[in-house]
């Protein structure tokens, strides 16, 4: 393996279409107009002496070391700040040049060490050789060569004595990033990098990592470049964090992963990275690691150190014996969105063919379920319409629910970067996020929202737009369903969705709503983007339909600049679920009950599969404690610690008989597990991602598998065991199977991946380079379709005892469950779940800032310290769940999303009173009754309720159940329930699924 | 009863406040008119009282000689030891050809009656009579250039804006007058403020601008007080606001205040101080007349050169270009100060020679020692000795000489002069001012004080000068800004018209 070196053209490429031919030092050339000549030079193999320039940013012109000659111009401009012009004769080399090139290099080497730590990182010492100077003739009398290191930041030191004040840093914080945490202090001579007159751990720096990719000396520097040495080799491989899904150098020294350099080439970052793929890659080699297999009997027992066959012999054996006993439906699997795609496709086909059930399902269901139902209604398929690169495009930007500075870092950056360069921001969440005013960015509206009101402010838009006369009649005419937007257009024009009846619920002020409506339908380009605060909701999927309802209305679907964009939580989710992680969908999205694509399996597989929807994973939980499914493999999911309703999990794994968990770490799961399986960490992967933007990237393998195994070799080893034999040489293999069984992967093959780098889904014989930008001319589906969103208030209500809605989400340093991130010095920003609350519902409970408080609510209880700030409105408190010491989640509640079961994280009525004692006082509650039965009621209501304003509600009530439902769960409701608690929609769609049955 | 006592900064700085509280509390029944200063600095405070014959002069007057000039009855121009006869017939302000400072010490600063009474408003009137291409045109073709010092034309400048496509331009005067020995800009400003915000208005329409930002040096904190309240008055009376003088044009005027650094003078680091940043040069192109103020196409020109613009447009073009020479055109506000006899402002057109700028109006040095060394054009102008003095003042000529006209101040040097201390105050300044973005005057500035520091102390000279040169190359080829591309000017021009001063022996004295 070599290094991989990514060319540096000095100034970013012209976007002009319009050409212009010069010669530079003899050379014929022809480049876009506005090109810089320095970039224009190295694009004719010319590489001009430079150091305050590289191609992230724009050209700044400070060091003088690129100057050149113009025939027929005076002086000696700098050729990164003057642009090509035609017919131009450019001289980069003469007596001339020479002289004040190593006149002003003479100058650096005054003020600069004789050697520096990182040998040839420092572009001074490289450059000044290229120009033939050594030393400098000045006495030198000034430098700054005992400035003293500043070494707080965890993961890179700042060397000051290094430093060539060529601002690379700053401009990289500012243009590049976006956080404007960098600055030059004082002027002339003693004008010196700072963040901002303070350490680096104490400004502003949200430890990017992009200032110390712009540094060309070895003043910003990786410590682990320090202490392990110069890199000499590296591999591209992609991020293992959120959805964003950047690309990344692994550089190497030897065995030693020596730091992680985001890749320009990289089509999601484009160079650019966060806190996390930069630097938080410890865990995978983290002391806590799990290696070896271990089994126990019973969950009280110590583990047990056994070779890998016993474990996949012990872990068959268990699942076997309850098949044998309870059937072949006792038992499922979890996909996770933290492994590849080929990983994800082999554990599916695992528990399709070798369990012989459905019941697969995917952490996704807690996540971006309800993207999946929503947008496959309105557009046909599941996905983001964009690429990342879009948002640049845009005019106005609606972002809902989401809050990409700290859970899509990379791709805030971006957003930012059209935001500083006019785009218009309106931002739809409870809570007073980053976005709403940063450096460069104010919003132009924040639609603060109480939670659980997304679809009354997406219907009240929606409502101004048409009423006002604002919808995009001909894009509506060209691309819709008509009757579809007949029926929506009288269902959204009714008075129920206008601002001022809906102000009463959401608390938007209806002419705030008005303004931003007005604002959006009027933008060329408008795009949505959302994240977790739309799907985590009881009406999820609803408000998924009333974005794709608001993006068709403004005619903002099938070019650049607009669209409806989930940002997605984790680095696979997209392709997770592309992968048929879904218990009623085969990969591609496609209904099990349909025997065409059934056939593709099975033919394929040598497999009759089941034509029923299997369990979904709150399903999964109930069965679990009605005592009819006792068996699970959950492969790379912390659900004890991820999941809503914590003693409700705890309870349904406690009564299974054979938990099978496949992790990097012993996690909170773990502890109700009987086998563990050791996992790999992304590293060791070899397979794919797929982003956010449908990006499929590659994983490549840094090192050797800790396990010495690959993940999908042990799936394939169990499904053997169990009696299905499956087994592939590579991830390739496993890729050209996906490729060979579905559609819109078709043309996606690792060997043109490593061809192109990435490749855009849908890929196939239409599109053989992929689709950035999806439903160009007509939707997947072929019309787009809009669907009635009625607006239903969740049963989770703020009540006397609980008068406080709490909702949930990211910080920026930590991820999720933190199973990586608290093993990295990242705990250095975030060291425990904080509850946010505004002062005044502090001061009437008494909780001073910082002290501890016990949250509860009717599931749960428990105790975390409280931070007072006016970032939440009176009436809603906030935290994250990334520490199991605290465990957020014991606090929400078995709620969920009526059509995909996502649960309703974003709202739990909660109480706080001041405790006494710190966090770990977590207080679980007893499960009883026919909790099963009690879910059934519940969703089969909420089903109806959302369906309420649609012509014979009572057929798409039950053809929904039968879509979504399995068998025994529907035998339930026709069995077992009591028909006076359901809805008269409910009560009829029960009795048209008996006739139609 | 009318009695004038300037309420110039310079006046005031030799006690005119006091002279003016004095003369109020003893003189009852009159009006005291705080005027601007008519530039005769060595006659400061100069009191003026209206009498039947025309306004009499006394000047320099201090508080103690107030009894005595009541005494002799100066309200009623009655002769005393001070007195200087007429204003109008002072031989040193009447034989000077005053266009751009034609009102200021005459008149009242902020009396709108005032400013019309003396030929204000008839430009911008005229201006608003006619098509911007005509203004333009007529800008252009009166030669007129910027008299920041780079002395570009201004009429191509407002060509290149008003072609501009935009939806907001902007007019910027730079009134961060820095350069060591200068202060036209300031006297302008608390004299006449009215011509600068008529100017930067005939400027506005002329490209299509609607705000204008006034960069305003904080160092000059009367200059700021009497252009704000001008421009409150102006507002308050329709001169400014949503329609110009009753006209379809709209002009908003703002102050900027700087916050004490040199290079803001600079336009683009200007631009960056007024966008809240830090004063950074910017990479030229882009120009900022195409992507200035926030982007925008934005005319930069300093006060003089606004200030010029109503007698351009009240007179025509072709009585403008009348005065000067070959391609300097019009006339020149030189700033004479140092140590020099009879300091002060002296307009003249282009071609005036340097005799009879500084021996002529300014009579020599104040201490009557031979004088050695004038500098022009500021702190980053060239050095010259006598054998240069009959070189014209203007643009082509300096150029040729070796030197530069700059924003028109002179400083005058007797022979207590030490040139290589000079020289390294040269480079000291820039030391001191440079923004600190391109490496020759970062840390070339620095060097320069060092190694000048060397050869005075005669630590291997000869290489310590090629050294030298050799930097003076680097910065003036190198630098990013005519900041560090000029301080060179000063450091050789001393070496090469002053040599002796530079041998690394012990100073001559």
């Amino acid at each position: 393996m070599t290094m991989i070196h990514e060319h540096d053209f000095g100034t970013p490429a012209s976007k002009k279409s319009e050409q212009v031919s010069l010669e530079i030092d003899g050379k014929s050339i022809t480049v876009p107009a506005q090109t810089s000549i320095m970039r224009a030079a190295s694009m004719a193999g010319i590489n001009i002496p430079k150091l305050c320039s590289t191609d992230s940013l724009k050209a700044f012109g400070s060091c003088r070391l690129c100057v050149i000659q113009v025939d027929g111009r005076n002086g000696t401009p700098s050729s990164c700040t003057t642009p090509v012009a035609d017919g131009m004769k450019v001289v980069t080399q003469s007596e001339k040049l020479d002289r004040l090139r190593k006149g002003v290099m003479e100058l650096y080497l005054s003020d600069h060490p004789a050697e520096c730590a990182t040998g040839d990182e420092c572009e001074v010492h490289v450059v000044a050789k290229k120009i033939g100077i050594s030393e400098s003739r000045y006495a030198a009398v000034s430098t700054h060569l005992d400035l003293a290191k500043d070494e707080s930041n965890p993961y890179f030191t700042f060397d000051s004595t290094e430093c060539i004040v060529c601002n690379r840093c700053v401009r990289a914080c500012d243009e590049v990033q976006g956080t404007f945490a960098l600055t030059i202090e004082n002027r002339g001579f003693e004008a010196r990098v700072s963040s901002s007159g303070t350490s680096f751990i104490d400004s502003e720096c949200v430890s990017c990592g992009a200032c110390v990719q712009a540094c060309p000396t070895g003043a910003l520097t990786e410590k682990t470049l320090l202490t392990i040495g110069a890199p000499t080799s590296s591999v591209i491989t992609t991020c293992a964090y959120c959805g964003v899904g950047c690309s990344f150098k692994a550089e190497m020294r030897g065995d030693e992963l020596v730091r992680m350099v985001p890749l320009k080439d990289g089509g999601a970052n484009e160079g650019h990275s966060c806190v996390k793929g930069r630097f938080a890659y410890g865990y995978a080699t983290h002391s806590d690691r799990i290696t070896k297999p271990m089994i126990r009997n019973a969950i009280t027992d110590p583990w047990k150190e056994v070779s890998w066959e016993e474990a996949i012999s012990f872990a068959a054996a268990g699942l076997k014996k309850i098949q044998a006993e309870s059937g072949r439906n006792a038992i499922g699997g979890i996909t996770s969105s933290r492994c590849t795609n080929e990983e994800v496709f082999v554990v599916q086909k695992m528990v399709r063919a070798a369990f012989a059930n459905n019941n697969v399902d995917t952490c996704a269901r807690v996540c971006h379920s309800p993207t999946g139902y929503g947008l496959g209604q309105a557009f046909g398929t599941s996905a983001g319409t964009q690429d990342f690169e879009s948002v640049e495009h845009s005019d106005v930007i609606l972002l809902i629910g989401a809050n990409p500075t700290s859970a899509h870092p990379v791709f805030a950056s971006r957003m930012k970067k059209a935001l500083r360069k006019g785009a218009q921001l309106i931002v739809v969440d409870p809570r007073v996020i980053a976005l709403v005013r940063t450096p460069g960015v104010v919003a132009a509206h924040h639609l603060q929202l109480m939670p659980g009101t997304n679809v009354a402010v997406i219907n009240a838009l929606a409502h101004v737009i048409v009423t006002e006369g604002l919808a995009k009649r001909n894009f509506i005419d060209a691309r819709c369903e008509e009757k579809s937007f007949k029926e929506w257009e009288a269902f959204i024009s009714l008075p129920e969705n206008s601002p001022e009846v809906l102000e009463a619920s959401s608390r938007v002020p209806a002419e705030e709503i008005r303004k931003a409506a007005r604002l959006f339908a009027s933008a060329p380009n408008g795009s949505i983007y959302y994240g977790l605060g739309v799907t985590e909701h009881s009406q999820g999927s609803t408000m998924v339909m009333g974005i794709a309802n608001l993006a068709m209305v403004t005619g903002n679907i099938g070019r650049k600049g607009v669209g409806v964009n989930p940002l997605r939580g984790q680095n696979n989710v997209q392709g997770s679920c592309d992968m048929g992680s879904f218990p009623h969908e085969l990969p591609g999205y496609r209904h099990i009950s349909n025997a065409d694509t059934r056939k593709i399996f099975n033919d394929k597989w040598g497999v009759t599969l089941d034509a029923e929807p299997g369990m979904r994973i709150p399903n999964m939980f109930d069965s679990a404690i009605a005592g009819n499914y006792r068996g699970l493999y959950i492969q790379g999911e912390d659900i004890a610690q991820s999941d809503p309703n914590t003693s409700h999990v705890h309870a349904a794994l406690r009564a299974m008989d054979m938990v099978i968990v496949q992790d990097l770490f012993l996690n909170e799961t773990a502890k109700f597990a009987h086998v563990f399986l050791p996992g790999t960490s992304f590293l060791e992967k070899d397979g794919t991602f797929t982003n956010a933007e449908r990006r499929i990237n590659r994983v490549r393998p840094v090192m050797k598998s800790a396990t010495g195994k690959s993940e999908y070799e042990v799936t394939c080893d169990l499904a053997t065991a169990m009696g299905y034999p499956m087994s592939y040489g590579s991830g390739a293999e496993i890729m050209d199977e996906i490729a060979a069984t579905t559609p819109t992967f078709a043309g996606v093959s690792f060997k043109k991946l490593d061809e192109v780098g990435s490749l855009q889904w849908p890929c196939n014989e239409e599109n053989p380079e992929g689709t950035p930008t999806m439903h160009l001319e007509t939707f997947m589906r072929g019309l787009g379709q809009f669907n009635r969103t009625p607006y239903v208030a969740t049963d989770e209500k703020a009540t006397r005892k609980f008068p406080l809605l709490l909702t949930t989400g990211r910080v920026l340093s930590q991820y999720n469950v933190g199973a990586q991130t608290r093993r990295t010095a990242n705990n250095i920003w975030h060291t425990e779940d904080i509850l946010d609350l505004h002062e005044s519902d502090a001061q009437l409970r008494g909780v001073a800032d910082g002290s501890w408080v016990k949250l509860s609510s009717r599931v749960g209880e428990t105790i975390m310290r409280a931070r007072i700030t006016d970032e939440v409105p009176a009436g809603v408190v906030y935290t994250t769940f990334h520490f199991p010491e605290s465990g957020a989640n014991v606090i929400t509640t078995d709620f969920s999303d009526w059509a995909t079961n996502c649960p309703e994280y974003k709202v739990t009525a909660v109480e706080i009173t001041p405790s006494a004692q710190g966090p770990g006082a977590i207080v679980e509650t007893h499960i009883d009754g026919d909790v099963q039965l009690a879910s059934i009621i519940r969703m089969v209501n909420q089903i109806a309720a959302n369906f309420t304003v649609t012509d014979a509600p009572e057929v798409k009530v039950a053809h929904h159940i039968v879509q979504f439902w399995t068998p025994v769960m529907i035998e339930r409701l026709h069995k077992d329930v009591d028909k006076s608690l359901l809805s008269p929609i409910a009560q009829k769609a029960l009795e048209v699924m008996l006739v139609t049955k | 009863m009318k009695i004038y006592v300037p309420g110039d900064s310079a006046a005031i700085s030799v006690g005119a406040d006091d002279v003016a509280a004095a003369i109020a509390s003893k003189v009852g029944d009159s009006t005291i008119i705080r005027n601007g200063s008519r530039g005769a600095l060595w006659l400061e405070p100069m009191v003026e009282v209206e009498t039947d014959k025309g306004r009499v002069a006394y000047g320099p007057v201090n508080i103690e000689d107030i009894d005595s000039l009541i005494a002799a009855d100066f309200m009623h121009g009655g002769t005393h030891k001070l007195s200087l006869g007429e204003s109008e017939k002072i031989e040193w302000l009447a034989s000077q050809d005053r266009v751009t400072f034609k009102r200021v010490g005459i008149i009242d600063p902020l009396s709108l009656a005032d400013y019309e009474a003396y030929g204000g408003l008839v430009g911008l009137r005229r201006a608003i009579s006619m098509s911007s291409e005509a203004i333009v045109d007529e800008v252009k073709e009166s030669g007129v250039r910027g008299r920041g010092g780079a002395g570009f034309p201004a009429g191509i400048k407002w060509k290149t804006v008003a072609d501009a496509v935009s939806d907001q331009k902007y007019i910027c005067c730079n009134a961060d007058e820095g350069d060591s020995g200068t202060f036209a800009d300031r006297m302008l400003i608390e004299g006449d403020p009215y011509t600068l915000i008529e100017g930067m208005t005939i400027a506005a329409i002329a490209v299509g601008a609607t705000e204008g930002i006034v960069y305003l040096r904080s160092e000059y904190p009367y200059a700021i007080k009497t252009l704000q309240r001008a421009i409150d008055i102006a507002h308050a009376f329709g001169w400014l606001g949503s329609s110009v003088l009753g006209s379809k044009y709209a002009f908003e005027l703002k102050i900027r205040v700087g916050a004490g650094s040199y290079v803001c003078g600079e336009e683009t680091a200007m631009l960056e101080s007024i966008e809240g940043k830090r004063g950074v040069v910017r990479a030229k192109p882009p120009l900022p007349a195409l992507e200035g103020l926030f982007g925008k196409p934005t005319v930069i020109n300093n006060v003089l050169t606004l200030s010029t613009i109503p007698a351009v447009m009240a007179d025509g073009a072709a009585a403008y270009k009348a005065r000067g020479v070959g391609r300097s055109l019009g006339t020149q506000v030189f700033q004479l100060a140092g140590n020099i006899k009879r300091g002060g402002i002296v307009e003249m057109p282009f071609g005036i020679s340097i005799e009879e700028v500084v021996n002529g109006y300014g009579g020599g040095t104040l201490s009557g020692a031979p004088l050695r060394a004038v500098q022009i054009g500021g702190p980053l102008g060239a050095y010259f000795g006598t054998d240069k003095f009959e070189t014209s003042l203007d643009y082509e000529s300096m150029l040729a000489a070796g030197g530069m006209l700059g924003h028109g101040g002179i400083v005058v040097f007797d022979d207590s002069v030490d040139l290589a201390q000079q020289a390294r105050f040269a480079m000291a300044f820039c030391a001191l001012e440079s923004c600190g973005k391109c490496t020759p005057c970062r840390i070339g500035s620095t060097r320069g004080v060092e190694t000048i520091d060397l050869i005075i102390q005669g630590v291997k000279v000869d290489e310590n000068k090629k050294l030298l040169l050799d930097l003076c190359e680097v910065m003036t080829d190198g630098s990013l800004c005519a900041m560090g591309g000029l301080t060179p000017m000063p450091v050789k021009s001393a070496m090469i018209n002053f040599p002796e001063d530079f041998t690394g022996e012990v100073s001559r004295r």
